[in-house]
């Protein structure tokens, strides 16, 4: 084997190279030059999208250089929901330590959210939820070859930014953590690294699709282990969806008021029929049925939270979790997959909660 | 011509789009019996560890063996390129190979997402007009063996990670060539090594990038029409 190339592929980190002579950026049809660091790529499908970017939130441009390394450009909205769409048909599962991150890939995860206390902990211990540590979240690198994702608190850019600089592949502006700003989600255009947001109807995944989320996912109500929640928001996406797609193009302009995104977003998703992003589901999921059930109603991937490993056998749990996302209408390989799983997370009814996170964020 | 998509986990939908643009019908294979008749098989892009484990529980692992060794033409793109390879570097130890196409490959070869990217390739089978590739955490080639017919490489530094210098063709596109220019004297010094990144063998093609996110048909149309049997079509770019 060719030395030199193992070490090209050891995945050192590296800041990135912004060149816009080499990144030539007219090929994607950008309409000019990058500019003061700040990086928006248009491509033909976010043309629509692109237009709130600006109004939003402008505090996480900063200095941080992304767009153009020497060889292509990087951070596109292509480049970001592409490994969205690698992700389908997955299961991404909720890990706070190397040794979880290693059973979930075991497992068959396509990916892991590396976090200091799943959501059932956070609701239970109570107080602030922030970013988790970036010792633990190298750790986890460290300990599994499939992209690792971590969260961000809602509106709070800084967290991002540190995200972004350790290399992790896709940064959750997460409910689950207590909300930084009242006001503004991330302006995520401006990273390189994609962003995954939850979404409770379908004007919530437009306004985060205008502000850079390359990935939705259903909020569900997290570390309860009750998918009823993950059910209602799939739901209403997928019925507001299709009702926008029988709509009379008379009616865009008011659905871009209501909705508050730009009338381009709403004409190109009512022609396309779906969202120009994958669209996920999480929160509350437990089973191998529940992820089945959310695939049957036409989420594209899942999330496991709390389901996983709180539960008495977390590596069968999780094997079986990822066999039925990958099998979701073969009721045989359900029943196959769902015996003797042990006990599944005790689970909380949403009406006894004290606090729902699905309600932070608008 | 039915076409089938090993349909575990990935982008599956983006290859049915894409063959089914071009009058192939897609068939979803998430069984054994899902094989059957088929004139060829597209293997996605998705997370090679998690579809190598679903090869496994699904028994389709030993049938697609059985069927690529008579000489069932394939397109693996990305994870589809590490399933078909014959040696894999970086996976992990019980990770699938049916080492349908004499390759080594290396995974996640450029980093992490911060580093996945799109430019355009110069593949000269399709002629004048580049191919956009989109590299998403992508494998490369690190070894050919005999009878491997390489179509496009990207260039990687020997020395610094795997950070590129631009394409083989960069004179021709007025930008400065990879031993002279702007780039700094960093460079300069570094010997740049170019590595395969689309290859075919028989029946057997491999990318480690996504033309099934570019919207260019070219490179699906060259599997049905040069590799299935299929006529080829006279095929625009979509975008």
């Amino acid at each position: 084997m060719e030395s030199d190339l193992e070490k090209a592929g050891s995945g050192t980190k590296r800041s990135v190279d912004a060149s816009p002579a080499q990144g030539r950026v007219g090929d994607t049809g950008s309409p000019g030059p990058l500019t003061a660091g700040r990086h928006v790529t248009v491509l033909a499908s976010t043309k629509a999208s692109r237009g709130s970017a600006g109004g939003s939130e402008g505090g996480s441009s900063g200095e941080r250089l992304s767009g153009a390394s020497a060889r292509g450009l990087t951070g596109t909205a292509r480049v970001k929901r592409g490994l969205a769409e690698m992700l389908r048909g997955g299961v991404i599962m909720d890990v706070v330590d190397a040794e979880q991150a290693k059973i979930a890939e075991d497992a068959g995860a396509v990916a892991v959210m590396a976090l200091e206390r799943v959501p059932a902990d956070i609701r239970r211990d109570g107080g602030v939820a922030r970013m988790s540590d970036p010792a633990l979240i190298e750790a986890i690198q460290e300990a599994v070859t499939i992209p690792v994702m971590a969260k961000a608190r809602i509106g709070h850019f800084v967290e991002a930014q540190v995200l972004e600089a350790l290399g992790v592949d896709y940064i959750d502006e997460s409910e689950v953590l207590t909300p930084a700003d009242d006001q503004f989600h991330i302006e995520k255009w401006s990273f390189t690294a994609p962003f995954v947001c939850g979404a409770t109807n379908l004007g919530e995944a437009l306004r985060r699709i205008s502000e850079g989320a390359a990935l939705i996912r259903s909020k569900g109500e997290a570390g309860t282990g009750n998918v009823v929640e993950a059910v209602r928001h799939l739901r209403a996406i997928l019925s507001e969806l299709d009702a926008l797609a029988r709509a009379e193009p008379a009616l865009y302009k008011g659905a871009a008021e209501k909705f508050r995104v730009p009338e381009e977003l709403v004409s190109e998703v009512a022609e396309a029929g779906r969202l120009p992003v994958p669209l996920f589901c999480a929160g509350g999921l437990a089973t191998p049925a529940d992820a089945a059930l959310v695939m049957q109603l036409g989420a594209e991937a899942v999330f496991v939270g709390s389901g996983i490993f709180k539960s008495s056998d977390p590596g069968r749990r999780a094997r079986a979790i990822v066999e039925a996302t990958a099998h979701p209408d073969e009721p045989a390989i359900l029943a196959k997959v769902s015996k003797g799983l042990g006990e599944a997370m005790r689970g909380t009814e949403i009406a006894n909660l004290d606090v729902k996170l699905a309600e932070r964020g608008w | 011509m039915k076409v089938g998509i090993l349909a575990l986990q990935g982008d599956v939908a983006e290859h049915a789009r894409v063959l089914e643009e071009l009058g192939a019908s897609a068939v979803l294979v998430t069984s054994i019996e899902d094989l059957a008749g088929l004139d060829g098989l597209v293997l996605p892009g998705g997370e090679s560890t998690t579809i190598s484990m679903l090869l496994g529980t699904s028994g389709l692992a030993g049938a697609l063996s059985a069927l690529l060794a008579e000489g069932m033409p394939a397109f693996g793109t990305c994870a589809g390129m590490i399933l078909l390879a014959r040696e894999v570097i970086g996976g992990r130890p019980d990770q699938v190979c049916f080492g349908a196409i004499d390759i080594v490959v290396r995974r996640n070869a450029f980093g992490r997402q911060v580093e996945s990217f799109e430019r355009d390739l110069r593949v000269e089978k399709l002629g004048a007009d580049p191919f956009r590739a989109v590299f998403i955490r992508a494998p490369v080639v690190v070894q050919v063996g005999e009878g491997v017919e390489v179509m496009a490489e990207v260039e990687m530094k020997a020395d610094g990670g795997a950070q590129g210098a631009g394409p083989p063709d960069r004179e021709a596109q007025g930008l400065p060539g990879p031993s002279g220019g702007d780039r700094g004297e960093d460079l300069l010094r570094r010997p740049v090594l170019c590595r395969p990144v689309l290859c075919r063998q028989g029946p057997v093609m491999v990318s480690a990038f996504h033309p099934e996110l570019a919207g260019d048909l070219r490179l699906h149309d060259m599997f049905l029409s040069e590799l299935c049997g299929r006529e080829r079509l006279d095929c625009e770019r979509l975008d």
